[in-house]
């Protein structure tokens, strides 16, 4: 059973999906029940992995018994258990907080929502287990199609937007994975093999042909895009803004940190250290680029009233971080980007689980804005505190685990010598601080309730006490946010074990 | 010198958040406020224990958890983290009490937050206190700047609001900005953040113009020690209920921030590091960084008094006394001789009990009379002598004058400039004394001397509940006693000044 963990990850969610359309049909009360299977077996198994990482090494896992190169090889590493235990974690936690959003927002589509939300994760935990490069566009695109679908159902007033961010976003979606299609095709050409470690042993001898330079340069471009690299990102912030909640809290997590692990897979075991950092030159330049994104990013964000669009700033800077780091091209920098990885996944799950509570509590229509959050302290006290740690993680306050995410990609910045990449992180992490203390003001103040009420407050030195009437979320929806929460502080405390014994493994012999 | 592994650092911290916990769920005032009284009695007790071991010339070293290869969050009690404890633990009981008397008469709401956050504040400067190295030190000092974000925002109006974003805006613009960077290029270059008496820099091979930028971006970084440009936070949180400004904005936030300072400057750099680096000023001659950071604290001593001459509101004129007081302590390591560093460690228990009894008695007068402003004060004397007498004693002891604690202190930070053979800064503290008197006598003249027609006030006595006088009176006499037997700040502070500059 165990030894087919790599396999299971991935079939156990495929199959939750069929079981749930079927089911559908008959009664919606089983769609939850299965989703929640599906991927408690998925979670079950990436935990499995890793452990088996650590006893026995690497795992190769030749699909259907089929051996590559011809076959389709699954390849367990340091490096993407623990990916894999975050996708698959983050969409295991969250299934829970989104059941109340689903059931109230899309009663009649909640068939097709519990299929592609486990749909699109096993489409993720592909991308990530897979040890073939064209396997991997097949699972981006599973992934991808399930994803628009999943931003189209949209909710409430939103739908038309959503539908037409939806839209945006297959246009750019399908154009990046299009592009590393088309890279991943040149690479076949001119190796014929697409099994990335028989990849990674023909390359080398063929680092000064073109064919491979345009393969890199393509796939690349069609990463970024994916990714929501800045200037590339326009995609995202609608797409995510718009779209129910249920469905934002998973995707917004996860995408563009599994495009990020693609991008550093790619690059380090594909391509090869030794090109993607030494043959050819492009490791200043995508540093700078990625300030630049991080600067952009945190900047949109300063200049948003809704929530959710602010949030989606965020991760559009935070995408800069990740892909700096990497590019600083040393251990530091590099320990910093995966680290972020998971760091950030757990931020974001923590922020847009808050986002879709008071979605569902104060404005079950339209947007949330930063004004909405008036008094939010004293209503739902739980919530907001969960998410004035998850912002003072963004913000890189210890002992939350985004403070030692920025502490190894600020380390990484210093010791290759690129400050202004230093100087756009902690620029990003001064607007941070403006930005969620702008939210918790806002919270903290009670703007909405204590208007009309102000004068007479004012006078008698003291505000009534009948605001403070506490109005809490459903327990389902603020447990996974306290789970997720806690995580925050956990993965702080535990960076490093995660460094020492997971990363540095991870990448060990390729800087 | 022996190390002891214990926990009790980590329940000096522990204890005072934990009270949290019991005020949450008080269910009556009487209750809710008798915690934080019990909890500060015993954390006191705690940090009080540790007292003997360190005076027996020990340390006591505690691990919570290793998060990073290379840095803890670690505890590491020595004479000088001990002495800081010390003074802010004694003066949380006696502040609530204070804040008791105070919250209650004035009836302010919120009181159940207020108190938690006050004990979260208190945890967060022990834990600067005890702190084993840079991170964890800077993981305290930023848990403190956001505990102490909704005490000075509690009366929740459009004041509060703006007073709050710029408090922020100061304290962890300047933290983030300056002293996160500062802290991971130390840790780039050594590998390592843990306090050493001698520094730990001095192995690193630094240039000395990278050594210069961090010295300047960690004095300035930890803007709650309010060296100017960075100070104007101070003032401004002063619409804080006075029992925060006493506590938090005289005692544990402001010398959070001196401390900090004083502890990267002689833990971090070292005094023979700052003494051997040098700027070479305009081509003239190479000026040391021990003296750069003494310009800057003067110069902010002598503005700082100048400011507070033309105050009219009484906190704020104590407010911008704070900011050129601390600067003393800045001063006391800068100078980078035994004495200056026994006087500015000394000057950090000293100041605090002369300073908070002037913020008590600032409180005692609001909730008495209503009066925020000193020109309103005159004659008040002859309602509150008990109050005055006190306020009195406090200022005589911040100017620096016998029979009060605060005239040691700036004894030995004479005497230091002496010793390092800088004879301006003691025209410096000098003139400073002097400032201070013209600012504060007068007050103090007002309020007893002067004519029927003139006074404010009825003479009849009628002084503050005596929840409010008890501990004004309290930490007065302290005051003086500090005076007569200053033995154990005094032994604490010259056996850190004996470890920092290597016996001599």
């Amino acid at each position: 059973m165990s030894s087919h963990f790599p396999a299971i990850i991935i079939i156990a969610p495929l199959i939750a999906g069929f079981l749930i359309s079927l089911s559908s049909l008959a009664n919606r009360r089983f769609c939850f029940p299965i989703a929640v299977a599906g991927l408690g077996i998925a979670f079950y198994s990436s935990i499995g992995l890793i452990v088996s990482v650590f006893e026995k090494g690497v795992i190769q896992y030749r699909l259907g018994g089929w051996a590559p190169p011809m076959g389709i090889e699954y390849r367990i590493d340091y490096l993407n258990a623990f990916v894999l235990i975050m996708v698959s974690g983050v969409a295991f936690v969250n299934i829970f907080a989104v059941k109340k959003t689903a059931e109230r927002d899309l009663p009649e589509k909640l068939g097709p929502f519990y299929s592609l939300y486990v749909l699109f994760t096993a489409g993720l935990l592909g991308i990530t287990a897979t040890g073939d490069a064209f396997n991997l566009y097949v699972l981006l695109e599973i992934a991808a199609l399930t994803g628009y679908a999943l931003i189209g159902i949209g909710s409430g007033q939103n739908s038309g937007r959503a539908a037409h961010s939806a839209l945006n976003y297959i246009f750019m979606g399908t154009i990046g994975a299009s592009f590393y299609l088309l890279g991943i095709g040149y690479l076949y050409i001119a190796t014929g093999t697409l099994n990335m470690a028989d990849l990674a042993r023909v390359l080398p001898s063929l680092f000064g042909s073109n064919v491979i330079m345009a393969a890199f340069a393509i796939c690349m471009t069609g990463l970024f895009m994916k990714m929501a690299l800045f200037p590339m990102h326009g995609w995202l912030p609608n797409a995510y803004a718009y779209s129910s909640p249920a469905a934002a809290s998973l995707i917004a997590p996860l995408t563009t940190k599994v495009m990020i692990y693609v991008m550093i897979r790619i690059c380090l075991f594909v391509f090869t250290p030794a090109f993607s950092f030494e043959f050819i030159n492009i490791k200043g330049a995508m540093v700078i680029v990625a300030s630049v994104a991080i600067v952009a990013g945190s900047l949109f964000a300063l200049s948003q009233k809704s929530l959710t669009k602010m949030l989606t700033y965020i991760i559009v800077a935070e995408v800069g971080y990740m892909v700096g780091g990497f590019w600083l091209g040393n251990k530091e920098g590099m320990t910093g980007s995966i680290l972020h990885i998971a760091n950030d996944a757990v931020m974001t799950l923590c922020l847009f689980l808050a986002a879709g509570i008071f979605a569902y509590k104060i404005k079950p229509r339209g947007e949330i804005l930063i004004k909405d959050l008036g008094s939010m302290f004293s209503r739902m006290p739980v919530t907001m505190g969960a998410f004035v740690v998850a912002g003072l993680s963004i913000i890189g306050v210890p002992p939350a685990c985004g403070f030692f995410s920025k502490w190894y990609l600020i380390l990484g910045g210093i010791k290759a010598g690129q400050y202004w990449f230093c100087a756009a992180l902690i620029f990003s992490s001064l607007v941070n601080v403006i930005l969620f203390f702008r939210i918790f003001e806002s919270a903290f103040f009670g703007s909405t309730c204590s208007n009309h009420e102000h004068g007479s407050a004012h006078e008698t030195g003291h505000h009534n006490d009948h605001e403070a009437v506490i109005d809490e979320a459903p327990a389902s929806m603020l447990v996974p946010l306290l789970v997720s929460t806690a995580m925050l502080i956990v993965l702080g405390f535990g960076t490093k074990f995660i460094v020492t014994q997971i990363i540095e493994k991870a990448i060990s012999g390729m800087i | 010198m022996n190390e002891i592994y214990s926990i009790q650092p980590f329940l000096g911290v522990l204890i005072s958040a934990s009270a949290v916990l019991f005020i949450i769920t008080a269910k009556r005032p009487n209750i809710r406020e008798g915690w934080p009284f019990l909890f500060a009695i015993i954390n006191f007790a705690v940090i009080a224990s540790m007292l003997p071991a360190i005076l027996a010339g020990n340390e006591i070293t505690f691990t919570v958890a290793r998060v990073l290869p290379g840095v803890a969050i670690a505890f590491r009690v020595d004479a000088m983290g001990l002495l800081f404890g010390l003074v802010s633990s004694s003066l949380w009981i006696v502040t609530s009490a204070y804040s008791i008397g105070y919250m209650r008469t004035l009836s302010e709401h919120a009181q159940t937050r207020y108190y938690c956050f006050f004990a979260l504040s208190l945890s967060a400067a022990a834990g600067v206190a005890f702190a084993g190295n840079l991170f964890t030190m800077y993981l305290f000092y930023e848990m403190l700047s956001f505990a102490t974000y909704p005490l000075v925002t509690h009366h929740q109006d459009d004041e509060a609001k703006k007073s709050g974003r710029k408090y922020l805006g100061y304290i962890v613009g300047t933290s983030v900005g300056l002293v996160l960077p500062a802290m991971i290029f130390i840790y780039a270059g050594t590998g390592t953040l843990d306090f050493a008496p001698g520094g730990i820099l001095s192995w690193a091979g630094f240039k000395p113009l990278l050594i210069c930028g961090l010295v300047l971006m960690f004095v300035f970084g930890f803007a709650k020690a309010g060296i100017m440009p960075f100070h104007s936070w101070l003032p401004a949180a002063m619409v804080a209920p006075t029992p925060v400004s006493a506590l938090l904005h005289a005692v544990a936030v402001v010398k959070v921030g001196a401390f900090c300072i004083f502890r990267t400057l002689t833990h971090i750099f070292g005094v023979d590091l700052l003494g051997s680096t040098g700027l070479d000023f305009l081509g003239l001659h190479s000026i040391n960084m021990g003296t750069v950071v003494a310009v800057i604290a003067s110069f902010t001593i002598l503005t700082a008094s100048l400011i507070a001459l033309s105050q009219d509101g009484l906190k704020r004129r104590l407010a911008f006394s704070t900011i050129g007081q601390l600067s003393y302590i800045i001063l006391g390591a800068a100078l980078l001789s035994p004495k200056g560093i026994t006087g500015g460690l000394l000057h950090i228990g000293m100041h605090a009990f002369g300073k908070i009894t002037l913020f008590f008695c600032a409180g005692a007068i609001f909730v008495t009379t209503g009066v925020k402003n000193i020109s309103d004060m005159t004659g008040i004397g002859r309602r509150m002598p008990w109050t005055m007498g006190a306020f009195f004693v406090g200022s005589l002891s911040v100017i620096g004058l016998p029979p009060c604690g605060g005239f040691i202190s700036k004894w030995f930070l004479l005497v230091g400039t002496l010793e390092s053979g800088q004879l301006a800064f003691m025209a410096v503290l000098l003139s400073s004394s002097l400032l201070n008197a013209a600012y504060f006598l007068p007050i103090v003249y007002r309020a007893f001397f002067c004519t029927e027609e003139e006074s404010k006030f009825e003479k009849k006595i009628d002084e503050a509940p005596s929840w409010c006088l008890g501990p004004l009176l309290f930490t007065a006499l302290v005051s003086i006693a500090l005076f007569i037997y200053p033995h154990i700040f005094l032994t604490l502070a010259q056996m850190a000044a004996k470890t920092i500059t290597g016996g001599g």
